[in-house]
């Protein structure tokens, strides 16, 4: 690896994304928080929800933010600098291995959903006070649940950008990305499906599953989750099934 | 380091439609070889068909061909861009496949089509080109400055490039090819789209570029472009070399360097074997049913003679066409096509 060329890719990431700010903070946050505000503070003020939802949703909201950021940050420019401008080609003529574009690109979106994770915990918070009780007993292990998210939202970004022709990404956005986050226990716990046993396994071959649970176990410990154990094994699965597959696509569209 | 460029037998075969890095817009696939029983045989294209060039360190070398011929993959392939599916190709003494970060080093690209940061401005442009070769930021900014300059891009130096024109664009993809001071400098049809006075100036980039001893490889169906700028070329078609040499040598290789293209009436082979006895006519060859290709050492003297032969063979001469020696002579005498066809 060239360390200066792909600290200089992700200091160009950084400068695009600051750049558009105020875009991407109304991409990332507008739904989920309004989401939020209907569901946590409309639907429970009137009585139709309980008040223990509020504690319930925040987890599942912070994992769609997450995985969203991270599959939008890494797919929409690929697909883009791949298929239209095509400027990712000045990125792999320079002075390094192709895979390590990549690379860059997964870590840039890594931090990016970390960012809109740890933003939309406090925004979100604001929201639905009073009545949340959020509990982070292992910090640590909250944070590494959080990282291994944020790496899945990435790769996954990885794979699907390379992988979505550019007149598809509304197909995209219907059939992989919104079952995703329905199927995923962002809004029920994976235990709330007991009544659909078969959806109940079904479900579990849907990474967000595991994010919203693993999230939902570090930081609202006392609803009812899937084991962490399960969970981090889960998580680190799809994180490198999806980063050799990302990786291996790349590589595809990069050289023929 | 003084680098040039070798390759040996480069042969590539695509089994699908070619992707973007071999940036081969102009190739079509052949007819589907028979597969195996019962496989769907895959459509195939040989895009390279064993092309060995040796380009010396600080030549400026052409390849010329129609769209199609190969040109951008044998780019494609010297660049990292496109695996050979057999044969070698060097810059410097680093092999491309094998050593692709030393050779990245050593390149610059221009691509076919423009892939500029459409996130950035021109400046940023350069100046994070420049990081990605490890350059300081004093020296990016100085660099990118004395290249914005260079292109009279400077008015336009902090506007997003999204709203260049072709033109521009153009401009700047070999600014940016420059901003590492490359030693080889690939230029993948650098003047389409181009107007004339930006092609003038390019021309001239290009010549002051080479003149501090970089080794400068463009494509091009443009026969002028090959003609005012290369020190030496390889005309190619159908991912083969078809001729090489200088502009020169390939001018004087043509028989005789004058073509008079001749249309007749009706076809008469009786006509075309007088034709090849007339005083300084090197060699005639039939084309589409009424036509002729007449190569001579002479033009418009022979049009005379060619209209009285026609007529006391009964013949009607119904259109004469004379090209002085060119490029485009020797690929229509090698070919049998156009450069532009």
């Amino acid at each position: 690896m060239n360390r200066k060329a792909f600290f200089a890719m992700l200091a160009r990431d950084a400068h695009v994304a600051r750049r558009n700010v105020v875009a991407l903070l109304f991409q990332t946050f507008l739904q989920p928080l309004m989401f939020v505000f209907i569901f946590g503070r409309v639907m429970v003020g009137s009585g139709y929800m309980p008040p223990t939802y509020k504690s319930l949703l925040l987890p599942g909201i912070i994992a769609i933010c997450m995985v969203g950021t991270g599959i939008w940050a890494v797919a929409m420019p690929l697909i883009a600098e791949f298929q239209f401008t095509r400027e990712i080609e000045d990125r792999l003529l320079a002075p390094m291995n192709i895979s390590w574009v990549a690379i860059e690109k997964v870590v840039a979106g890594t931090l990016q959903s970390l960012a809109a994770g740890f933003m939309v915990i406090p925004a979100a918070w604001l929201l639905l006070r009073p009545g949340v009780e959020l509990n982070v007993p292992h910090p640590f292990l909250f944070a590494g649940v959080a990282i291994l998210v944020a790496l899945f939202s990435a790769t996954g970004g990885l794979a699907l950008g390379c992988s979505v022709p550019q007149n598809n990404i509304g197909l995209m956005f219907s059939l992989v990305v919104a079952p995703m986050i329905f199927f995923g226990c962002t809004y029920y716990p994976w235990s709330a499906l007991n009544k659909f046993p078969v959806m109940q396994k079904a479900v579990l071959v849907n990474p967000l599953v595991y994010a919203s649970e693993g999230l939902r176990g570090t930081m609202v410990p006392q609803f009812p989750h899937l084991s962490l154990l399960a969970v981090v094994c889960a998580l680190v699965f799809f994180d490198v099934l999806l980063l050799t597959t990302g990786l291996r696509k790349f590589y595809g569209k990069a050289v023929s | 380091m003084l680098a040039g460029i070798r390759t040996r037998e480069l042969r590539k075969v695509y089994e699908s439609a070619p992707p973007m890095a071999a940036g081969a817009g102009g190739l079509t696939f052949t007819t589907p070889k028979a597969g195996s029983k019962g496989k769907q045989p895959k459509p195939q294209v040989v895009a390279l068909d064993g092309i060995s060039l040796d380009i010396a360190p600080g030549e400026i070398f052409c390849l010329l061909g129609p769209n199609g011929a190969g040109k951008s993959t044998t780019v494609g392939v010297l660049t990292t861009r496109v695996q050979p599916t057999s044969g070698q190709a060097f810059i410097g003494e680093h092999d491309v496949w094998k050593e692709q970060v030393a050779v990245k080093h050593l390149i610059g690209v221009v691509a076919q089509r423009p892939n500029l940061d459409f996130s950035l401005t021109a400046r940023e442009i350069l100046t994070f080109h420049g990081a990605y070769f490890g350059l300081s930021s004093h020296e990016r900014a100085k660099r990118a400055e004395a290249l914005l300059e260079r292109f009279k891009l400077t008015d336009r130096a902090d506007q997003m490039v999204r709203g260049f024109s072709g033109g521009m664009m153009q401009r700047l993809s070999i600014a940016r090819a420059m901003m590492h001071d490359p030693q080889v400098l690939f230029l993948d049809e650098p003047s389409a789209g181009l107007d004339p006075q930006t092609r003038l100036l390019l021309w001239e980039i290009v010549r002051e570029y080479n003149q501090s001893g970089k080794t400068i490889l463009l494509t091009t169906h443009n026969m002028e472009e090959a003609d005012a700028l290369c020190q030496r070329l390889a005309i190619i078609d159908h991912g083969r070399v078809i001729a090489l040499g200088t502009p020169r040598e390939l001018k004087a290789s043509v028989p005789g360097g004058f073509l008079l293209r001749l249309r007749f009436g009706v076809h008469s082979p009786d006509l075309l074997q007088r034709l090849q006895s007339l005083p300084g006519v090197r060699e005639v060859q039939a084309k589409d049913g009424t036509g002729a290709d007449v190569y001579a050492d002479r033009g418009g003297s022979l049009v005379a003679e060619v209209a009285n032969l026609a007529s006391a063979a009964g013949v009607e001469l119904h259109d004469v066409h004379i090209s002085e020696p060119s490029l485009e002579n020797l690929f229509l005498h090698h070919t049998g096509r156009s450069l532009r066809e």
